[in-house]
C-alpha cells in the first residue's frame, strides 16, 4: 500500500477548474450574442467563427513553438474566450481579414510572448481591437444598422453577410450606419435635442438596439456575479463613474452633453464593463484596487467618448487602466489580520 | 447563560462537511492493542525525560516520563504493563521521522496507579493547581499540544478579558469534540470552571459552529444545571471559524496584533478536549492517558469516534473500524485542510491526534497538475487572513522574498483556503511554506554575513589598536636601550627620555583615548543590538551578538590597560624628571635616534611585506647603522649627564623607586619578548620565502633575544637586591587576583546574562506557544551558557580562594 504523502491541504473545491472559469465566461455572452444576431444578422456569428478557429490555430502554433503541451493549455478556453470577446467587439460586417489580424495579434503577440496565460500584462483582446482600430479605421466603424432604419430596409442575410466579410459587398453601405456613439459625437454644433433628432443614428429605433444589446450583456454579467466568478466591484466602479462624470457634465452642460443613461446603453458599456474590464489576468487584485482600476477605466470612457478621437472608449481605457494596475495594486493593499493599516506601495517598512 | 454578539471575519471557505459519516455510530472503545508507542515528544517543547528502564512493570496512570525543563510536559502510562523498549519509532508528525519512544506492552489488567484528586483545587494556591496540571500531562488537544500550564501561565501577562473554549472544529470530517461534547458537557462545564477559577477571565465564551446542534443542546443542558457565567455562541459554520485568531475575530472582533499571541491583548483560547482533560485530572485524579479521536474516510467501513489510549497504533484503529487497506491511498492525521499524511499505519496515537483520516483515491484524488494563475482573485476573497494570495504566490515564484515579507507573508496561517479554491489547482500554502523556509534561510545568513562584517571590523579597529600598541613599544624601546647601554637604572636616565616621551605619549594616550571610545560606542551599539534581538527572538542573532559583545568587551579591556600604561608612565617620569636639566645636544642626539629608529622600523616592515626588494635591504642595514652611530652618541652623553648628577635624587625614595623600576623592568621586558616574537615571525616567513636576509634578521633575533635576557637578568636582581621584593611580590599576586577578580566579574555577569536569557525566553514561551520548539532551543543554549559560566565562575572563585 503506497501512501501518498504530500503536505495540506488535501482537498480542493470540485469542478471550478480555470477552463470551467474561461467556460463560464463565454457561456455569459450568449444572450448578448443572441441579440446581437439578432439585430445585425449573421455577421457576429461568423466573426466569431473565424475568430475562434484563428485562436486556437495561433495559440497551438505558439505553443508547439514553446514546446509547452498543446492539447493542456487549449482546454484551458482562455484563447477561446479571447476569440470570443474581439468577435463580439468586432463590427458584424467587418472583412475577415480584420478579424484575422486583430485574434492573431492579441493570442500571439498580446499573450503568449508574454509567457501566456497569466502573464499577460495588457487585456489580449482590447490590444487586438485596438491594433485593427488604429490600422483599419474604415472597416472598423461601419456598423450594421438597425434593419428598419438603414437604406436597404433589411438585414444581411447569411450570404450577403458571407459575402461582405469575405469579399466584397459593393452593397454594404446600404445596410450600415453610424453607432450613436458615432453619431452623438459628430453631431458637430447641434445641441442635444436637435441631434437627437435629425441624425439617424440617433433615432429611437437604433437606440433601441443598443439598448437591448446593453441589456443582455448585463444579464451576462449578473450571471457571473451570480456564480462568484466576477466580483462587483470593477463593474461597479466603471458604470457608476461612467453615470457619474456624464451626469456631471450633463448638468453642466445640458445641450452638447449626453445624458448618463445615453453613455450606459450604447456602445460596449455593459459588455466592456462586465467582459472586458473584469478580466481577471490584467486587472487590480485587491477589491481596492479593482474599484479604483474601474472608475479609472469609467472616466476614460467617458473622456475618450466625448473628447476623444474614437467613438468608443473601452478599449482604450481599459489598455491604460491596465498599464496602471500593479501601481494600483500597490497603494490598494488589503488590510492584513492583525495589522493595524494596510501597507501601501512597496516601501519595505515596519508597520505596527 | 447569555448570548454574546458574533462577529465575522473575512474569507473562509465551505468544503463539504463530511460529517456525517463518522456519526452514525455511536463512541466506540478499541480494545487494547498489542502494544502501546508513546513518543517521549507528543507536545511543543522538549521531549519528556524517561523515567522508567526497560523491563520495568508500570501500573496505568503512572507517570512514565516527566517533563524536561520549562516547556515540556508529562507522560502516564495508559495501562499498566511492561516497558519494552525505550527506542526510535516511527511517530506522526509531518516530517514522517522516527523519534524515541517508550514501547509499553499492556498486561492485560489495566491495573490503574493510586489516583489522587485535587479536590481543594479552589482553596490551595494557583501555582500549585498548574503544577498539578503539568504533572497530569495537560497539554492543548486541538492542534500545537502546548503544555497547558505554560499557557495559562502566560495569560497572566495582561488582565483576561475572555476565556474562549475553542468548540468550533472547523475542520470537515473531524467530529471528536463534537462526540466529547455530547459524550462529556459536564465534565467539559467542570473543566471550564477550574480554569476560569485559575485565569480569572472577565467572560468565558463557548464558541461552536452551528452545524452541531446536539452538541450544542447537550452544552445548554450541562450549563442550566450548573448555573454559572459560562456563554454559548454559536457561530456560522465556515472554515476556518476554529482557528484561534478567527475565533477570537468571531467572537471578540478583535484580531490578535501581527507577531503578537491572544494572551497579548487580554485572550486566552482553550480547546474543549484540554478542558475535559483538566476536569479528569483535578476531579478523578487520571492523567491525561486518552482521548477523542475521529476514524473516518471512504476507505473505512466504519467510520466512527473513539475514545482511545494514547499510543495506539493507528493500524489498531484501522483495523477496528473495518479499514479495506487497499482502498487507502493517503492517510491523513488531522483534517483534509491542515492535516498532515502519515507514511505508515504504525505510527500512534499521541496527545494531540484528533482524527484518523483514511481515504480512498476517489475521495482525495491526487492533486491535479497545477496551470497558471489567471489571477482570478478567488484565492483573494477566501483568505482569512486578507492577505492576497496571487500576489504572495508571484513573488514566491519569482523569489522576491523582500516583496513577499512585503505582502505580509509571516501572516499567512496555512489553513489552505486559497489553494481549496484557486481554479488552477495551484498548491499555494506549499509555495508559501517553501517561501517561508526560504526567507528564515536567507534571515539567518544575512545576521550571519553582518557578523562576518562587524567581525572584520573588529579584528580592524584591533590592529590598529595593536599599531597603537607598537608605537608605544617602540617608544619604550628606543628607552631601553638607553638603560641598558648606560647600565644602572638611575634617576636620572629616566629623567631624561621622560622629556621626549612626554611629548609623545600625550599624543599616543589621546589615539588611545579615542579608540577605547570608539570601542566603547561599538560596545554599546553591540549591546543595544543583542538586546533586541533578545526581544525580537532572533535566534541565531543571539548568539553570535553574545560572541561580538564579549569579543569586543575584550578589546576594550586590552585599550584600557594600555592606556593606563600610557597614564602612569609620563605620570611617574614627570614626578621623577624635575631635577634634570637637559642638555640640548642630548636631546638632539635622542630625537635623532628616535627617527632613525622610526625609519628603520618603517623599512622593515616594508622589506617584511616584500622580502626581496634589494633596495629597501640597503636602507635597513644603512638604517641600522645610523642607528647604532646615533645611540653610541646618545650614549655617551646621557653617560656623561648621569655622571654629573648621579647621586642626587637616587635615594630620595628609594622604595618606590625600586617598585617602579620593578615594574618598569617588567614592562620593557615583555616588550622585548613581544620584539623577539615579532622578529622570530619575520624570520620564519623570510626562511618561508627564502629570503636572502633571514641571516640578519637571525641575527636581529638574537639581538632581541639578548637584549630580553638581560632585562630578565636585570629584573630578576632587583627583586632579590631590593629591600621591596615582597612589596613587589605582593603587588604582583595582587594584580594576579585582581585579573582573576576581574574575570569572576565577568563569569558572574555572564552567567547572571545567560540566567536573564533564559527567564526572558521562559516568559517569551509561555506567550508563545506556537514558537515553543525553537524556543525550547533557545532555552537549552542558553542553560548550557549558563551551566559553562557558573562552572568556569567556580573554578575561578576556587583558585582564588586558593591564593
Ligand atoms: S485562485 Fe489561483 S488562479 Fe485565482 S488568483 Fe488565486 S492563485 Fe491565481
Ligand atoms: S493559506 Fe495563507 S494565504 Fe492561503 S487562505 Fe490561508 S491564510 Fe490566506
Amino acid at each position: 500500500m503506497a501512501l501518498l504523502r504530500i503536505t495540506s491541504p488535501h482537498t480542493q473545491r470540485a469542478g471550478r477548474r480555470t477552463s470551467w472559469v474561461m467556460l463560464m465566461v463565454i457561456l455569459a455572452t450568449i444572450p448578448g450574442i443572441a441579440v446581437q444576431s439578432w439585430l445585425f444578422g449573421w455577421g457576429t456569428l461568423i466573426n466569431l467563427a473565424i475568430a475562434a478557429i484563428t485562436a486556437l490555430l495561433s495559440e497551438a502554433a505558439v505553443l508547439t513553438m514553446r514546446r509547452r503541451s498543446v492539447a493542456f493549455y487549449l482546454k484551458d478556453y482562455s484563447a477561446l474566450l479571447t476569440a470570443v470577446l474581439l468577435g463580439i467587439a468586432l463590427p458584424p460586417s467587418v472583412p475577415w481579414w480584420v478579424t484575422v489580424t486583430a485574434v492573431a495579434f492579441a493570442v500571439i503577440f498580446a499573450k503568449q510572448l508574454y509567457g501566456g496565460l497569466g502573464n499577460n500584462p495588457f487585456n489580449p483582446a482590447m490590444v487586438g481591437y485596438a491594433i485593427v482600430l488604429v490600422s483599419f479605421p474604415v472597416p472598423m466603424t461601419q456598423w450594421v444598422g438597425a434593419s428598419d432604419m438603414v437604406s436597404s430596409g433589411s438585414m444581411l442575410s447569411l450570404s450577403q453577410s458571407l459575402q461582405a466579410i469575405f469579399h466584397h459587398l459593393p452593397s454594404i453601405d446600404s445596410y450600415t450606419m453610424a453607432t450613436p456613439l458615432d453619431g452623438f459625437k459628430h453631431k458637430d454644433s447641434l445641441s442635444s435635442t436637435a441631434a437627437f433628432n435629425s441624425i439617424a443614428s440617433l433615432k429611437g429605433a437604433n437606440l433601441n438596439s443598443w439598448l437591448f444589446i446593453n441589456g443582455a450583456y448585463l444579464l451576462g454579467g449578473l450571471i457571473l456575479l451570480a456564480l462568484r466568478i466576477i466580483t462587483w466591484h470593477t463593474p461597479v466602479a466603471v458604470l457608476s463613474s461612467l453615470s457619474v462624470i456624464s451626469g456631471v457634465f450633463y448638468l453642466i452642460d445640458p445641450n452638447h452633453a449626453a445624458t448618463p443613461w445615453f453613455h450606459l446603453t450604447t456602445g460596449a458599456a455593459m459588455f466592456g464593463a462586465f467582459f472586458i474590464a473584469t478580466d481577471p489576468v490584467t486587472s487590480c487584485t485587491s477589491n481596492r484596487g479593482k474599484l479604483v482600476y474601474g472608475t479609472g477605466i469609467g472616466i476614460l470612457i467617458y473622456v475618450i467618448r466625448t473628447w476623444g478621437g474614437y467613438p468608443d472608449g473601452i478599449a482604450f481605457g481599459v489598455l491604460l487602466m491596465n498599464f496602471a494596475a500593479p501601481l494600483i495594486d500597490y497603494y490598494t493593499q488589503p488590510r492584513t489580520y492583525g495589522h493595524k493599516k494596510a501597507k501601501k506601495g512597496l516601501t519595505i517598512k515596519e508597520d505596527n | 447563560m447569555q448570548t454574546t454578539n458574533i462577529f465575522s471575519f473575512h474569507g473562509g471557505i465551505h468544503p463539504p462537511e463530511n460529517k456525517a459519516q463518522s456519526l452514525t455510530l455511536p463512541l466506540g472503545h478499541p480494545s487494547l492493542p498489542k502494544e502501546l508507542i508513546l513518543p517521549l515528544s507528543q507536545h511543543i517543547g522538549q521531549s519528556s525525560r524517561p523515567l522508567v528502564n526497560q523491563g520495568e512493570q508500570v501500573l496505568k496512570g503512572q507517570a512514565v516520563a516527566i517533563n524536561n525543563g520549562f516547556l515540556s510536559s508529562f507522560l502516564h502510562a495508559p495501562t499498566s504493563g511492561t516497558i519494552t523498549a525505550i527506542e526510535e519509532r516511527v511517530i506522526a508528525h509531518p516530517s514522517g521521522l522516527s523519534d524515541l519512544c517508550i514501547v509499553i506492552e499492556p498486561d492485560g489488567n489495566d491495573c490503574w496507579t493510586e489516583r489522587k484528586p485535587l479536590d481543594d483545587w479552589r482553596r490551595i494556591s494557583k501555582t500549585d493547581v498548574l503544577s498539578y496540571l503539568a504533572e497530569m500531562g495537560i497539554v492543548g488537544m486541538g492542534g500545537a499540544g502546548f503544555p497547558t500550564q505554560v499557557k495559562l501561565q502566560g495569560a497572566h501577562k495582561h488582565p483576561l478579558t475572555h476565556f474562549i473554549i475553542n468548540a468550533a472544529e472547523c475542520e470537515p470530517y473531524i467530529t471528536a469534540d463534537d462526540m466529547l461534547i455530547r459524550e462529556k458537557a459536564e465534565q467539559l462545564v467542570l473543566g471550564i470552571e477550574v480554569l476560569q477559577h485559575l485565569v480569572e477571565a472577565d467572560q468565558v465564551i463557548i464558541g461552536i459552529e452551528d452545524n452541531k446542534p446536539q452538541a450544542i443542546a447537550a452544552l445548554n443542558n450541562a450549563l442550566a444545571q450548573h448555573n454559572n457565567t459560562i456563554q454559548v455562541a454559536v457561530v456560522p459554520t465556515k472554515y476556518p471559524s476554529g482557528g484561534e485568531k478567527q475565533l477570537i475575530q468571531l467572537l471578540t472582533g478583535k484580531e490578535v496584533p501581527s507577531g503578537q499571541h491572544p494572551a497579548d491583548i487580554g485572550i486566552l483560547c482553550q480547546n474543549v478536549g484540554t478542558c475535559v482533560a483538566v476536569h479528569d485530572s483535578i476531579y478523578l485524579g487520571q492523567p491525561l492517558i486518552t482521548r477523542f479521536t475521529t476514524l473516518t474516510g471512504d476507505a473505512l467501513k466504519a467510520p466512527q469516534n473513539v475514545e482511545v489510549l494514547l499510543g495506539t497504533p493507528v493500524k489498531h484503529l484501522l483495523d477496528y473500524a473495518q479499514a479495506t487497506h487497499k482502498k487507502i491511498s493517503r492517510l491523513v492525521m488531522g483534517g483534509p485542510m491542515m492535516g498532515f499524511t502519515l507514511n505508515s499505519i504504525d505510527a500512534p496515537i499521541v496527545k494531540t491526534s484528533n482524527c484518523i483520516l483514511a481515504a480512498s483515491k476517489k475521495e482525495l484524488p491526487a492533486p491535479a497538475p497545477e496551470q497558471a494563475c489567471i489571477r482570478c482573485g478567488m484565492c483573494e476573497q477566501a483568505c482569512p487572513a486578507s492577505l492576497l494570495p496571487q500576489q504572495l504566490l508571484w513573488f514566491s515564484k519569482s523569489q522576491e522574498f523582500e516583496k513577499a515579507e512585503h505582502y505580509n507573508l509571516f501572516d499567512c496561517i496555512e489553513c489552505g483556503a486559497c489553494s481549496y479554491v484557486c481554479p488552477s489547482s495551484i498548491p499555494l500554502v506549499q509555495y508559501y511554506r517553501h517561501t517561508k523556509s526560504s526567507i528564515r534561510e536567507a534571515r539567518e545568513a544575512a545576521v550571519k554575513s553582518d557578523l562576518a562584517k562587524q567581525r572584520f571590523e573588529a579584528r580592524k579597529a584591533r590592529q590598529e589598536a595593536e599599531a597603537a600598541e607598537k608605537e608605544a613599544k617602540r617608544l619604550a624601546r628606543q628607552k631601553t636601550s638607553t638603560q641598558k647601554t648606560e647600565g644602572k637604572a638611575t634617576e636620572t636616565k629616566k629623567a631624561t627620555p621622560a622629556a621626549e616621551t612626554k611629548t609623545a605619549i600625550p599624543d599616543e594616550s589621546k589615539k588611545l583615548k579615542v579608540d577605547i571610545a570608539l570601542a566603547k560606542n561599538k560596545l554599546k551599539k553591540l549591546q543595544k543590538q543583542l538586546v533586541e534581538a533578545q526581544e525580537n527572538e532572533h535566534v541565531e542573532e543571539i548568539n553570535h551578538l553574545q560572541l561580538q559583545v564579549t569579543e569586543q568587551e575584550k578589546t576594550l579591556s586590552l585599550l584600557e590597560q594600555q592606556l593606563e600604561k600610557m597614564a602612569t608612565t609620563p605620570a611617574e617620569k614627570s614626578t621623577k624628571a624635575a631635577p634634570a636639566p637637559v642638555n640640548e645636544e642630548l636631546k638632539k642626539a635622542k630625537i635623532d635616534v628616535a627617527l632613525i629608529g622610526a625609519k628603520l622600523k618603517k623599512a622593515q616592515k616594508q622589506l617584511a611585506e616584500s622580502p626581496d626588494d634589494n633596495e629597501l635591504k640597503a636602507n635597513v642595514r644603512e638604517l641600522e647603522k645610523g642607528l647604532a652611530q646615533a645611540q653610541s652618541l646618545l650614549d655617551r652623553l646621557t653617560s656623561s649627564t648621569a655622571a654629573q648628577k648621579a647621586d642626587t635624587p637616587q635615594k630620595a625614595s628609594s622604595k618606590p623607586t625600586v617598585n617602579d623600576d620593578l615594574k618598569k623592568a617588567k614592562i620593557d621586558l615583555a616588550i622585548a619578548k613581544a620584539a623577539v616574537k615579532k622578529v622570530e615571525k619575520a624570520l620564519k616567513k623570510a626562511e618561508e620565502l627564502k629570503a636572502p636576509e633571514s641571516g640578519t634578521l637571525r641575527q636581529q633575533l638574537q639581538e632581541a633575544q639578548q637584549r630580553a635576557d638581560s632585562l630578565e637578568k636585570a629584573l630578576s636582581n632587583p627583586q632579590t637586591q631590593s629591600p621591596a621584593t615582597e612589596a613587589t611580590k605582593s603587588n604582583a599576586s595582587t594584580d594576579e587576583s585582581a585579573a582573576q577578580k576581574e574575570q569572576i566579574k565577568k563569569q558572574k555577569i555572564a552567567s547572571a546574562m545567560a540566567k536573564a536569557a533564559i527567564n526572558k525566553l521562559k516568559k517569551r514561551l509561555a506567550a508563545e506557544p506556537d514558537q515553543a520548539e525553537s524556543i525550547q532551543q533557545e532555552i537549552a543554549a542558553a542553560e548550557k551558557r549558563q551551566q559553562e559560566a557558573d562552572a568556569l565562575l567556580a573554578q575561578l572563585t576556587q583558585s582564588q580562594d586558593t591564593m
